[in-house]
């Protein structure tokens, strides 16, 4: 719901909110190139209107007005031999600094911003999109407060695609500026459209009678002495010759009539609180007269267009990935319900699959939204609860009601039930809500069909897995095969291999696929945009393999990037494995279709910070590649575990080229089938110390490996950092220990 | 371009307090504003007596009556009073373009000492007092008379 609060406003206001952002952040810099320009602001106290008056008079003997801007520039109106003119003047000698021509771009630019030249319309759009701005600010911070977990972790790292990435990162740092700007706009199109009071500027009383006497120079008016320059906003002499007319002075304070022989005030008006407030409101929104803000502002403003860019697109990709149920039964024609719980569709997508695995084999399947709990399925036999968990162990937004739901139900109904739990393990509670499901049913003494299970990270492997124990309690042969991207493949040929470790029972090969060539020369406009024939990709994404035959993809991790022209994997040969047999026994020039599934977290963080390395057997792919990439030689430190360094040394040659050329700084290889032997773990303890000062450096961790090893890592992990008073899970937190484990 | 005819005699009359109103005539009052390249200027076209008192509103181009005072001359004469632009306001005159009035004017008020004066203003600009000052005679029909301000030219004739 609050979702869609966020969405409806932002995908309307898109186009609108670029050209007002976009004026808004040119318009903002008018305060601060005034204020770089050659403003003198006296102290206060130090020159009288007075004063100026008198030093002004003996530059311009015809000057007509005088206008302080709220930066300080002087302003003097004057007439001479007839004609009209504007200078910026230097307030301690009243002379000429340069004519003053307003610029009729800002104008142009102003208008644009306030009423996009359409006038009141105009204005009045520029006005809802105010409110818009307001109402996507909020409902912004609500939903990032939601997805990190509470108001305490808004400034934990974000995950996500790199676009959804660029929106939340850019929108956490603007949310305060955007929502002042907004509900500042939002108050002055109040009032331009007469919805909020903006207070009465001072109207003096227009006086009937001066007291006519021969007028006194303008620097002896004791009304003028008395006002401060820095309390100036303008002066307006009298027309000359006309005994019967006066000065108008308009100050902070307020504003009146001057009388032009005895200098005293006719009538004068101070400023209601009101209008005060209204100045101090359209001071905030436009920084005159307080130009740092505006510039903050203006910059706050700029990050307008990429939001409203990326904003649109994230929709687009949720859109895309809703499911299309084929052949849904009604709830109670139906002998399996599904029902779902999902934030950001991707669960559904898994629910699709195990409903259309079902409807295969015969049966009617029912699946809807946690929310729409029953309060009775007539013909159902199971019940799947397949659910994320948002934030912090929170309700994912289709499931929000479905608690409350439960609890109400009178009786329960003999329908055996399965939860399975989507999350990600890095998060402290990982699918806290699936659990909190499973307690909840347990409380209402539901049936168990399959304990808890839970799926890390999209899993499709764990999906299957799951799948298969469903198969047996249902005693349905059922095959889940879930591809979280549909894999869109690619032709790929095997252009050459290195193999290791056929003498300690580990067979692994590197393999470097290329884009088959199309029998032509790659054309000139694809050599110079640097196209490979190959998807885009970086070094610790993954590459999905489809061996022939089969369905299932098999994941492995790249250790090199597109850039490079060719997709490098490295694998181990499991014997009786489909893909890593297929693998192994593929020649060169041998073809595969694989596609590719962006891993954007697993990869070393932007910055200088050194980066510690950790793996053992084939988890060096993605590693070799972020090394081979660290043309910028930050410091790199590898603690790789094999079995024999004279068999399954793997990148051996190649390693120590950039421990040569620096890419590398330190390579920590340990073998287990040595006489000393020792797993990477180990060497992790026996350099806690240098670990230590890696990580108060700002390290970043990234391991790859086996589950074990990464179990056994972060283990010894927690021992070496202990001291420090941290523990894997902070750093995880912070988004400086990361994983890829298979 | 504004197109306009009013019977202005009867509320000049109450003003002025000109005994009989036997004969009128009309006149077009054509305002042709310079290439300032600003927002849209505010002008007020009005009448001073032979005393150079205010007289009576003509017109006020533009909309929004909290910013008149900037029309100082006729702020000051006419003290803003609604009544006195009531019916005789529109829409404020872009850069490079013109206004043209058409309005019914007593006799009596020919070469009687009037004056027609405009005052003109622009926002972030600077405010005109007697952008133009035009003596209203028989003889100076037709003839345009040159503004101070962000008035190009301006001429009345009938």
């Amino acid at each position: 719901m609050l979702r869609q609060f966020h969405s409806l406003p932002g995908l309307i206001a898109a186009l609108f909110v670029i050209v007002l952002s976009v004026t808004g952040a040119i318009l903002s810099l008018n305060p601060a190139l005034e204020r770089a320009g050659s403003v003198v602001v006296p102290a206060t106290g130090q020159i009288s209107v007075a004063e100026l008056a008198g030093k002004v008079a003996e530059h311009y003997p015809g000057v007509n007005q005088i206008e302080r801007t709220p930066l300080g520039t002087l302003i003097v109106y004057y007439t001479r031999d007839g004609q009209m003119g504007a200078d910026r003047v230097d307030p301690r000698t009243g002379q000429s600094i340069a004519a003053y021509e307003p610029s009729s771009f800002s104008a142009w630019v102003k208008n644009l911003h306030r009423s996009l030249l359409l006038d009141m319309p105009g204005r009045a759009v520029a006005g809802i999109m105010a409110l818009a701005m307001v109402v996507l600010a909020i409902s912004g911070a609500l939903l990032l407060a939601a997805r990190l977990g509470g108001w305490r972790q808004l400034l934990r790292p974000v995950r996500g695609t790199l676009i959804q990435r660029l929106h939340i990162e850019l929108g956490r740092a603007a949310m305060l500026g955007l929502l002042l700007s907004g509900l500042t706009a939002s108050y002055l199109s109040a009032t331009t459209f007469g919805l909020a009071p903006e207070g009465v500027a001072a109207e003096p009383e227009f006086p009937m009678e001066v007291s006519g006497g021969p007028p006194a120079a303008v620097d002896t008016l004791s009304a003028l002495k008395a006002t401060d320059l820095n309390d100036l906003r303008e002066l307006v002499y009298p027309y000359p010759n006309d005994p019967t007319d006066m000065y108008s002075l308009s100050t902070d304070q307020g504003a009146g009539y001057i009388d032009q022989a005895s200098g005293e005030w006719l009538s004068y008006q101070p400023h209601d609180a009101t209008h005060r407030l209204y100045e101090f409101i359209y001071m905030l929104h436009t920084g005159e007269g307080l130009w740092w803000l505006g510039v903050i502002l203006g910059l706050a403003s700029l990050t307008v267009p990429v939001m409203a860019v990326t904003g649109p697109i994230i929709w687009w990709k949720r859109q895309q990935s809703k499911p299309k149920l084929a052949a849904n039964s009604g709830p109670n024609a139906a002998d399996s319900i599904i029902l779902v719980g999902s934030e950001g569709n991707t669960t559904w997508g898994f629910a699709r699959t195990l409903h259309d695995s079902l409807a295969r084999k015969g049966h009617r399947v029912h699946t809807a939204p946690m929310n729409q709990l029953a309060s009775g399925y007539r013909g159902a036999k199971r019940l799947f609860i397949l659910t994320a968990t948002y934030g912090d162990g929170d309700a994912p937004a289709s499931a929000s009601r479905f608690l409350a739901r439960l609890e109400k139900m009178s009786n329960t109904p003999d329908l055996p039930v399965a939860v399975l739990g989507f999350g990600d393990r890095q998060f402290p509670r990982f699918c806290g809500f699936a659990k909190e499901v499973e307690a909840a049913l347990a409380a209402k003494g539901w049936p168990q069909l399959l304990p808890l299970d839970t799926i890390n990270q999209q899993s499709p492997q764990a999906f299957t897995r799951w799948g298969d124990a469903v198969s047996k309690a249902i005693s349905t042969e059922l095959t889940l095969i879930h591809t979280p991207t549909r894999p869109h493949t690619t032709t790929l040929k095997l252009g050459e291999r290195v193999d290791y470790g056929a003498d300690v029972q580990a067979p692994t090969a590197v393999l470097r696929f290329r884009a088959p060539e199309n029998g032509s020369q790659p054309s000139l406009l694809n050599r110079l945009l640097g196209r490979t024939g190959l998807p885009p990709f970086e070094a610790g994404d993954l590459v999905g393999i489809l061996p022939p035959d089969s369905h299932v993809p098999r994941f492995y991790s790249l250790a090199s990037a597109s850039k490079d022209g060719t997709l490098e994997i490295c694998v181990r040969h499991h014997p009786g494995g489909l893909c890593s047999s297929f693998l192994h026994a593929l020649p060169v020039g041998g073809t595969i279709e694989a596609f590719i599934q962006p891993n954007p977290d697993f990869r070393p963080a932007a910055g200088k910070a050194p980066v510690v390395l950790i793996g053992a057997g084939t988890g060096i792919g993605p590693l070799i590649g972020f090394i081979r990439h660290n043309k910028a030689h930050r410091s790199m430190h590898l603690y790789w575990g094999g079995r024999s360094p004279q068999s399954d040394f793997l990148y051996e040659p190649e390693l120590n080229t950039y421990m040569e050329d620096k890419r590398l700084t330190e390579l920590n290889a340990v073998f287990s089938r040595v006489s000393d032997s020792a797993y990477v773990q180990d060497k992790i303890s026996v350099d806690a110390v240098q670990l230590r000062r890696l990580i108060e450096k700002g390290a970043q961790i990234l391991v790859c490996g086996g589950r074990d090893m990464a179990a056994s890592v972060m283990a010894a992990m927690d021992e070496v950092i202990a001291p420090l008073g941290m523990d894997v899970a902070t750093l995880k937190a912070q988004g400086r220990y990361r994983e890829d484990v298979y | 371009m504004k197109k306009l005819n009013l019977a202005l005699a009867l509320g000049l009359a109450a003003a002025i307090t000109l005994p009989a109103l036997a004969q009128a005539r009309e006149v077009t009052f054509t305002t042709e504003l310079k290439e300032y390249r600003g927002d849209g200027a505010y002008m007020a076209l009005y009448l001073t007596d032979a005393n150079g008192q205010y007289a009576g509103t003509l017109w006020i181009a533009g909309e929004k009556s909290k910013y008149y005072k900037h029309l100082r001359g006729w702020a000051r004469g006419s003290g803003q009073r609604r009544s006195e632009y009531d019916g005789l306001s529109g829409a404020s005159v872009g850069s490079g373009r013109s206004l043209t009035l058409t309005l019914d004017l007593a006799d009596e008020l020919f070469d009687a000492g009037y004056e027609v004066r405009v005052d003109t203003a622009v926002e972030d600009r600077r405010d005109n007092r007697y952008d133009v000052v035009a003596p209203l005679t028989t003889e100076g029909a037709g003839k345009p008379v040159s503004g101070r301000g962000y008035v190009q030219s301006f001429r009345y004739a009938f």
